[in-house]
């Protein structure tokens, strides 16, 4: 039986059950933040491209911003059956895809969307499994739900299951 | 409202048109004579669209890209970024280093400066006519270069975007040489705060 594959794009997010995957194509500087129930086998998967909502000037879209869209897919989660106490959260991405001698602070957003992101969580009190974040190359992230596995692909730096 | 790109008028969306023609005409030309084939250009698309859908554009976010990235500088500060699929970018190396087509199947750091030169050049064609155009001293920083997935490079300017708005305005070409499979995009995407600087060196600011 082939399970179910659910998309997410850039700045948004998706919650599913087993035996649903949830993927998400070409994170650059963005983040992916992976919840996982492994009882009730829930998850959820969060594309995020920005830190911080009170730092933008337009913040319609919720799922964009790392500190409004991981509590929203929390609550979607909890609301499905998952235990807060039981979710745990895998993450990758937060790459610099290019180099500069004189990075600028846009440059380095990849890694305050990282730092951003484990911030947010301990606030969420959710405990960070497993990370694979940095570089300066793109990945593409899938989180089963059948056992939580949080599969990381790139280009030529191999594929790693977290 | 916060996005001022989806008021723009199609007056205005005609002069962005136009500026994109002035520029891809002097980079395609450029380009042309640096490989020494015919380059053909499609006339410049100028786009609103979601951010997430912008990868669309060149084949998906996972689609395998050559991607060369510049700052401008200057009163309208923007990205430019040549794209080009993986097999067009070590196509258009094995041109530029006089080996038979289909030599290239990884870059050494020589490719790289060369892929980089290219968009140099393109860069400095296309920024060269629209200076010209709106009068307006645009200058290029030093080229960037990533060999990776679309969604990926292309998130470094998305992010930016993302801070204003939930759209971007891609003013892209894409250029081609039929006949030995070269393809490339180039995208010139306004900050948010410099489109409006751009629309009034051209006249036709509200």
């Amino acid at each position: 039986m082939m399970s179910e594959l659910i998309k997410v794009g850039m700045a948004d997010y998706k919650v599913g059950h087993n035996p649903a995957s949830l993927i998400s194509y070409g994170l650059g500087s963005c983040v992916g933040i992976a919840l996982y129930d492994p009882i009730s086998k829930l998850g959820g998967l969060a594309h995020i491209m920005l830190p911080d909502s009170t730092q933008a000037r337009s913040t319609e879209n919720p799922a964009k911003f790392a500190d409004t869209a991981l509590p929203l897919m929390l609550e979607d989660l909890i609301k499905m059956g998952a235990a807060k106490t039981r979710i745990i959260a895998k993450i990758a991405g937060g790459a610099q895809m290019f180099t500069f001698t004189n990075a600028t602070d846009i440059m380095r957003v990849g890694e305050r969307n990282a730092e951003a992101v484990r911030v947010v969580l301990k606030k969420l009190d959710i405990r960070i499994l497993a990370e694979d974040t940095g570089g300066n190359y793109g990945r593409t992230v899938e989180l089963k739900l059948e056992n939580g596995i949080f599969r990381v692909k790139t280009i030529d730096k191999g594929e790693k299951e977290l | 409202m916060s996005e001022d790109i989806l008021k723009l008028s199609s007056l205005q969306l005609d002069a962005l048109r136009e500026v994109g023609n002035v520029g891809a005409g002097n980079a395609a030309t450029a380009l042309s004579q640096i490989i020494n084939r015919k380059i053909d250009m499609t006339v410049p698309q100028v786009s609103i669209m979601p951010l997430g859908d912008v990868p669309d554009v060149v084949g998906g976010p996972d689609a395998m890209v050559a991607g060369v990235y510049l700052r401008v500088f200057g009163p309208a500060p923007s990205s430019i970024l040549f794209l080009l699929p993986r097999d067009s970018a070590f196509y258009l190396v094995d041109m530029l280093m006089g080996r038979s087509q289909g030599s290239t199947t990884s870059l050494s750091s020589m490719d790289e400066s060369a892929l980089m030169e290219i968009g140099n050049i393109l860069a400095g064609a296309y920024l060269n006519a629209l200076s010209h155009f709106t009068k307006l001293t645009l200058l290029p920083s030093i080229p960037s270069l990533a060999m990776d997935m679309a969604g990926a490079i292309l998130s470094v300017i998305l992010i930016q975007l993302g801070q204003m708005g939930d759209h971007a305005l891609v003013i892209e070409t894409e250029f081609t040489n039929e006949l030995d499979g070269v393809k490339g995009h180039f995208f010139l995407i306004p900050d948010p705060g410099s489109l409006n600087t751009i629309l009034a060196a051209i006249g036709v600011k509200e």
